[in-house]
């Protein structure tokens, strides 16, 4: 009986160590994100106001400010978000739904495995020799915006499997068993339910690609830009242009990136301002996630 | 989900002709060094502002090398460059039916750093520097009092730009005598601010790098006056490197000009722009601007649309800037 008793001890001491490694685990991770946050903060809150985001970059660091790069931002993830999602979660559904379970579907899904994993920096060399030399798109934001695409394509698609394959089976055999056809079920039934994890997968895919910078400058993404790109609406005939997408652009790591690497203390804080930015741009992207998930899946029921 | 659709055809169809979209911009495209980018940075900036916007220039930094492979095929304007064109971009260039003006701009030196409490070595000759930098050296000279007999006994802790760096190929050659030839067991970044922070942490710290870094950093760390051999140091400054003493740490960066887009006017006004402007924007971003003769002479060989470099493809050490001019340049 002692026996018993000490060993009960001993478990429970155990469990108490490992529930107290992990708490320590948790609290070093989220300690040095803190850190990181609030260094950012106290370094570049000050810069942050409207001319900071509304000045083109300039050599003096006070009245240097990054339009430019953030609507650069906007308009490559626009290309990106056009191309990677539609594209992505159609061959999500394709693979998951229509494909016949072969070796041949096997090797594709074991390589979109893969791909998920590629860093990126392949992928913008992939893209340099493809888009930039052999379709001459230069370094535009088409050409970025493929690039990104190029990156987030297998997550976009994996989150679509995912998603879909959460789905009971029943569903698709009442929809079948009502007489609808493939296209009918998946259309009106699987893509609803699962709405809300593909969603999530397509902004988790959009806060990567939005901090992405080895791919771009693979590809020859500029520093230094004063303008933006033209507008895509026009008070004259035609009045919609696609001048925009063979604009040259700059993004906001890019710009972060070349304010560190100056000499002027300055610039530093214009860099943890834009760094700042950035971190609230993809935390927000991610908030937006979680909250579609939540509300999706209050609404289903099973 | 249909209007996605009609957009993603839209754009694949637009893949087609995006040479005759991109024709209609006015823009001037450089790319190149990251020494000179500042320079550019400036210049871009103040032309923009001039135009009121109506001509585009775009500065990429992709490191002189980089920024010669591009200009020499053709894809930009202008090519930023902190070393002379190499005699393998010659004939790229040539090969692609590519002329070039080739205008220095400005002045880079190279700045040697202790940390301000290093009380011993105030000057240093460049056969001590060699002594420290050499590919010999590694492993071996790794203590002051190695240096030169009466510095202490303290460990010597090296810091310098990457290999991939011009300013790297730049101090190797003038210090060792051989281009890229260096130890390799120093802390070596691409990052110069990771140098000066290197530097001003570690009072046995002797490291090498822009002189703009120093002078946006003069309360933290000291330059060392350099010896050239001739007995008396110089040590870095505006002065010094105009009137050619501070040797052999400094040199002339250019730009190179595309003969072919100077027919149009817009990359024409932006040259002259740059060479009206250069001496006064140069200073302000803590370079040394040329003497104000040589950014005439640069303006008469743009004018007068001389191509050719004067350096037939190798480059020189501490070449004086008057000579620069006097030379027969070479496609």
């Amino acid at each position: 009986m002692r026996e018993m008793d000490s060993y009960i001890a001993r478990s429970l001491w155990q469990d108490r160590m490992f529930a107290c490694l992990g708490v320590l685990c948790t609290v070093f991770g989220l300690a040095a994100l803190c850190a990181l946050l609030v260094k950012l903060a106290l370094d570049g809150a000050s810069r942050i106001d409207w001319q900071f985001f509304f000045s083109y970059p300039s050599r003096h660091a006070s009245r240097a400010g990054i339009l430019s790069a953030w609507v650069g931002t906007l308009v490559v993830m626009s290309v990106t978000f056009c191309t990677a999602i539609p594209l992505g979660i159609a061959a999500g559904i394709y693979l998951e739904e229509y494909a016949r379970k072969n070796w041949l579907t096997h090797i594709i899904e074991v390589n979109i495995a893969n791909l998920a994993g590629v860093p990126s920096i392949i992928f913008g060399l992939m893209a340099l020799g493809l888009l930039v030399y052999l379709l001459h798109l230069g370094q535009s934001v088409l050409a970025a915006g493929l690039t990104l695409g190029f990156l987030v394509l297998p997550i976009v698609i994996v989150a679509t499997r995912e998603a879909l394959r959460a789905i009971p089976t029943e569903i698709r055999e009442a929809s079948y068993a009502l007489g609808a056809s493939k296209w009918q079920t998946v259309w009106h039934h699987l893509l609803p339910y699962a709405s809300g994890g593909i969603a999530t997968g397509v902004i988790i895919a959009m806060s990567r690609a939005i901090g992405e910078t080895a791919p771009l400058i693979t590809i020859g993404a500029l520093t230094f830009i004063a303008f933006l790109p033209p507008s895509p609406v026009s008070p004259s005939p035609p009045f919609l242009s696609l001048d925009w997408l063979h604009s040259a652009f700059t993004v906001l790591p890019i710009q972060m990136f070349n304010w560190v690497s100056r000499p002027q203390q300055e610039f530093h804080l214009n860099a943890a301002a834009t760094g700042l930015v950035l971190i609230v741009f993809t935390l927000s992207l991610n908030a937006l996630a979680i909250i579609i998930r939540y509300r999706m899946r209050r609404r289903i029921k099973w | 989900m249909r209007f996605k659709a009609v957009l993603l055809v839209t754009m694949l169809a637009l893949w087609a002709f995006p040479a005759a979209l991109q024709a209609q911009q006015k823009v001037v495209k450089i790319d190149g060094s990251s020494t000179v980018y500042p320079i550019t940075e400036a210049v871009a900036e103040e032309f923009q502002k001039a135009t009121q916007g109506k001509i585009k220039v775009t500065v990429g930094i992709s490191g002189t090398g980089g920024g010669f492979k591009k200009f020499t095929r053709g894809e930009t304007d202008i090519s930023n460059a902190s070393r002379p064109i190499l005699e393998k971009e010659m004939e790229e260039a040539k090969k692609n039916g590519i002329s070039y003006l080739e205008l220095p701009v400005a002045f880079d030196a190279l700045t040697v750093m202790v940390h301000p409490s290093n009380t011993w070595a105030t000057t240093m000759t460049v056969a001590e520097l060699k002594k420290i930098w050499e590919p010999e050296a590694q492993g071996k000279v790794t203590n002051w009092s190695q240096v030169r007999p009466g510095f202490p006994d303290r460990p010597l802790t090296l810091y310098g730009a990457g290999a991939d760096s011009g300013t790297f190929d730049y101090f190797t050659e003038a210090i060792v005598g051989k281009a890229k030839s260096s130890r390799g067991d120093y802390t070596a970044s691409e990052d110069d601010n990771v140098l000066v922070q290197g530097i001003a942490n570690d009072p046995n710290a002797l490291g090498f790098f822009g002189y703009a870094y120093y002078a946006e950093n003069t309360g933290k760390l000291k330059a060392v006056a350099i010896d050239a051999g001739k007995g008396k140091a110089v040590p870095p400054s505006e002065e010094t490197v105009i009137d050619g003493s501070y040797y052999p740490l400094s040199r002339p960066i250019f730009i190179y000009v595309n003969k072919k887009s100077l027919e149009r006017p817009e990359v024409r006004d932006f040259v002259e722009f740059y060479l009206k402007n250069a001496a006064r924007l140069a200073k302000e971003v803590k370079y040394v601007p040329l003497p104000p003769d040589a950014y005439q002479k640069a303006m008469e060989r743009f004018k007068a649309g001389r191509t050719g470099t004067a350096f037939g493809g190798k480059s020189e050490v501490g070449l004086p800037i008057r000579e620069i001019f006097q030379r027969q340049l070479t496609d």
